[in-house]
């Protein structure tokens, strides 16, 4: 295969990946690892740069759509940012001293718990709760536009979600990914944020800490320009098109097609570590 | 409606907005730049991405990828406009210092500097410990 072909099939593989991770809310990012080093067998750590470029790239596209139709929390964002790229630094740095067999094996770990995450109901925290004075103080409580017009929220247990967001830093920079699924277990399930809420923040906040690990990445020489190339721009266009229709879209069965999918893939790179073949 | 205050979350979210665009839209136009000339110099090249040798020097560090790009070396190109994706986040954080200021919120202009100051740390300073 020549780089022309090689470039071809990369931007199209890239491209249903956004579109899939855009449409599912699942994530891109957690498919391009293993769609790289299984199927094109690109050495996992040329995989974890590229993907790392193109996870800035959807989460800053989508999170320009997101901001203006005013769901994702600015404050939230940054506040939690703190915690994501201190947790990013560390990541990139492991990444640069665990062997690639492990980083392998933790990165199928990840990709059954996020199939796990996906097809788990999520349980409604009951809608009044009185305000967490450390919320109040941080000024994290915020409101959305619904149909029946402004809803308030209140944020709860930020000891926990920093925490959280803590380690899903670390995970995005270990792995290349922008762990928006354990992003969005902080804030949905730890914090009490609204759905809709959790998934833009977290969106907002993906490019910030990958940025974070993507400098150590590049300084490293992870980020090789001809493979980053098709995986960004196919990614990206990939990610337009899923957020263009996502708002109207039902994507019940698309989640469970994607989340067997990624089951899938997260056995076979478990697999591929423990034979020491990655 | 509302008497609009002069900064608002919501002005600042939709300024943060466009720049997020107009920073993704730039890299992606010089990466898809430098990657048509990389096509056409190199495309017939076998690929190989099997064995990791990292990249060389001049495609590591921010002033060896400006050099070559502006040397208009198709991989130096790319690499550049992949610099610029990187840096879009890390304008946003800055920009948002300003708007924080603007509201004179001092605890988020505070949180928002540490975040800055990591991600500096990240793209320039941690070049030196390798």
């Amino acid at each position: 295969m020549n780089i022309l072909e090689f470039t071809l099939l990369v931007w199209v593989g890239a491209l249903v990946a956004g579109l899939l991770g855009a449409l599912t809310g699942i994530g891109g990012g957690v498919v391009l690892v293993p769609l790289l080093t299984i199927f094109f067998k690109v050495d996992i750590r040329y995989a974890i740069g590229a993907s790392l470029v193109s996870v800035i790239a959807t989460s800053s596209g989508a999170a320009a759509a997101y901001v203006k139709e005013g769901f994702s929390n600015i404050r939230i964002g940054m506040f939690l940012e703190i915690a994501t790229t201190l947790g990013a630094l560390l990541g990139a740095f492991l990444a640069t001293k665990v062997p690639t067999t492990a980083i392998a094996i933790i990165f199928g770990v990840m990709l059954l718990y996020s199939a796990f995450l996906a097809r788990r109901p999520r349980p409604r925290p009951p809608a009044d709760e009185s305000p967490d004075p450390l919320a109040t103080r941080l000024r994290l409580n915020g409101s959305f536009p619904t149909p029946e017009g402004t809803r308030h929220y209140n944020v709860r247990n930020i000891p926990t979600g920093f925490s959280l967001m803590f380690g899903a830093g670390t995970l995005s920079g270990l792995l290349g990914i922008g762990s928006g699924a354990v992003k969005v277990v902080a804030m949905d399930q730890a914090m009490k944020i609204p759905f809709k809420v959790s998934t833009t923040t977290s969106n907002f906040m993906i490019g910030v800490t990958a940025a974070a690990s993507a400098g150590v990445y590049l300084n490293r020489g992870y980020i090789d320009p001809g493979l980053s190339m098709p995986v960004m721009l196919g990614v990206l266009a990939g990610s337009v098109l899923g957020t263009r229709i996502l708002m109207k879209a039902d994507t019940k069965l698309l989640r469970l097609v994607f989340s067997v999918v990624i089951l899938l893939l997260g056995l076979e790179m478990i697999y591929k570590g423990l034979a020491g073949r990655i | 409606m509302p008497v609009q205050k002069e900064w608002t979350d919501q002005k600042i979210e939709n300024i943060v907005g466009n720049l997020l665009r107009a920073g993704v839209i730039l890299s992606a136009v010089v990466v898809l730049c430098g990657g048509v000339l990389y096509l056409i110099k190199y495309g017939h090249v076998p690929a190989d991405y099997r064995i990791f040798r990292g990249e060389p020097t001049d495609l590591k560090s921010v002033s060896g990828i400006v050099r070559d790009a502006f040397a208009l070396h198709s991989r130096g190109i790319i690499q550049l406009g992949l610099l610029l994706l990187i840096a879009t986040p890390v304008a946003r954080v800055a920009f948002s210092i300003f708007g924080f200021a603007e509201e004179e919120d001092r605890m988020y202009v505070a949180f928002t500097v540490i975040v800055l100051l990591i991600l500096l740390y990240s793209l320039i300073g941690s070049a030196s410990e390798v």
